[in-house]
């Protein structure tokens, strides 16, 4: 199958991170700093990606302020061409920095919160940096960059969603999304700790519709609902190898920042191949690339137009086999997998397993 | 949107050019959407300060043609999404 021109790219820098959240996208597996890219690499791939068709780029981690290059890439970013958003926990944004990013053209900044009340927001990310946080808004607004907020949303946080959206507001934030915790990786070993109650879900899901109103106009609001408690499993980026490319801090493409998960797919690097080779030509992106990969229910079914079979990684975690249908599908026998989780009792007292790299101290109170 | 509306464009949405695709694209935070050429001369003459009625006069003579209605009906789509403010 032919491949369309992606329209999106995710750098995802570096691993390094001061935060510890435990429901992090990145892989459980973190690569160390000597494994990144160099400067010169980063610069090149985001030639490519621009000649590819790449509009959106997004300069990700782990925390990306942890490259001393990120001015220089997000220069190099803007005048290839690209829109470019750094993806920030908003530690390490210093005046100089910010100000310098803005110089390189930098255009958007996303900073994530993790609650409105303080004492469980740094206990979610596992280290102090609520005043760091709100010193980063101030600087963001200050100097006029887009400003998103963005949250994940689970069991500790999701009351509280009503209070989230108006600090987001008073930061002076212009959008903010919230998303419920999707369960890869970290969130998967995570699970029981941070699901919500469906209880807890529908309330936030009308409190999140009324605010979208009441914001109007001044703030945009992105409500991703959790798919678990969805009929049908939500389609990603338009599909595998459609739009959408993530590049990991060693070079490594990847269709979907949760595909290192499949162990079954190997991955090419931008240090071996062009970005446009692999794009088009490479296993992981052409394996589960248009619908000739998918068996009955998805096969025969006129929503795979629609959402594709859902997502490829989490058919992975959950059934081991990534071409079956998403087992959120209520279409599927996999469906009990859900079921079953959503019946497992949530923790009163949730202890996270903290996002760290192997072998380091966790990251609570740290 | 009515036609005494003065539409503006979303403070951080800018029209770009996209060389790859040769198409005028509307770029912002987390999306980019790709216009044809008469969208993107709808949107140009979105700058706060014009009617939509007066747009439409703009267009309906450069393309010889009444275009009123296309153009409401464009500019109501790109309210609903928020990339256009009403005025």
């Amino acid at each position: 199958m032919l491949a369309d021109r992606p329209t999106t790219l995710l750098a995802e820098l570096t691993h390094r991170c001061p935060l510890h959240c435990p429901y992090c996208s990145n892989p459980l597996d973190l690569l160390r700093a000597e494994a990144e890219l160099t400067t010169a690499d980063w610069k090149r791939v985001f030639s490519e990606a621009r000649a590819l068709g790449v509009l959106q780029l997004g300069l990700s981690g782990g925390e990306p302020l942890l490259r001393k290059d990120l001015e220089e890439l997000a220069e190099h970013a803007r005048g290839a061409g690209l829109y470019s958003t750094l993806v920030t926990s908003g530690l390490g944004l210093t005046r100089a920095r910010a100000e310098r990013l803005k110089e390189a053209g930098l255009e958007h900044i996303q900073i994530s919160l993790q609650d409105s009340d303080p004492v469980v927001a740094e206990r979610i990310a596992g280290v102090k940096s609520v005043k760091h946080k709100q010193a980063a808004a101030a600087l963001v607004t200050e100097l006029g960059f887009a400003f998103t907020v963005n949250v994940v949303l689970h069991r500790a946080n999701l009351d509280r969603i009503e209070s989230i959206i108006d600090l987001a507001a008073e930061l002076g934030a212009d959008r903010i999304e919230l998303a419920n915790t999707q369960y890869y990786g970290w969130g998967l070993q995570n699970r029981a700790a941070l699901q919500p109650t469906r209880e807890q879900v529908e309330r936030s899901r009308e409190i999140a519709e009324r605010a979208v109103q009441r914001y109007r106009g001044r703030m945009q609001i992105t409500y991703v609902l959790p798919d678990y408690y969805e009929p049908y499993p939500k389609a990603c980026y338009g599909g595998w190898g459609k739009l959408y490319l993530v590049i990991a801090p060693n070079g490594a493409v990847l269709p979907c920042h949760g595909a290192t998960q499949i162990t079954t797919l190997t991955f090419d690097n931008v240090r071996d191949h062009s970005l446009e080779w692999i794009w088009r030509e490479s296993s992981a992106f052409q394996a589960f690339r248009g619908d000739s990969w998918m068996k009955d229910p998805c096969k025969s079914c006129p929503r795979k137009a629609v959402d594709f079979g859902g997502c490829r990684c989490q058919a992975f975690a959950l059934s081991g086999d990534a071409t079956n249908a998403d087992p959120v599908c209520t279409l599927t026998p996999l469906r009990r997998i859900i079921d079953e989780a959503l019946l497992e009792p949530g923790l009163a007292e949730p202890e996270y397993r903290y996002r760290n790299v192997a072998g380091e101290r966790a990251g609570a109170g740290a | 949107m009515t036609t005494d509306s003065m539409p503006k464009l979303w403070k951080l949405a800018r029209l770009d050019y996209d060389p790859v695709r040769q198409r005028p694209v509307l770029l912002y935070p987390e999306g980019a959407v790709l216009l044809n050429d008469t969208g993107a001369a709808i949107l140009e003459l979105c700058n706060g300060n014009r009617t939509v009625g007066e747009i439409a006069t703009i267009l309906g003579e450069r393309y010889h043609a009444d275009v009123s209605a296309d153009v409401a009906e464009y500019l109501q789509l790109m309210a609903d999404r928020e990339l256009v403010h009403a005025g």
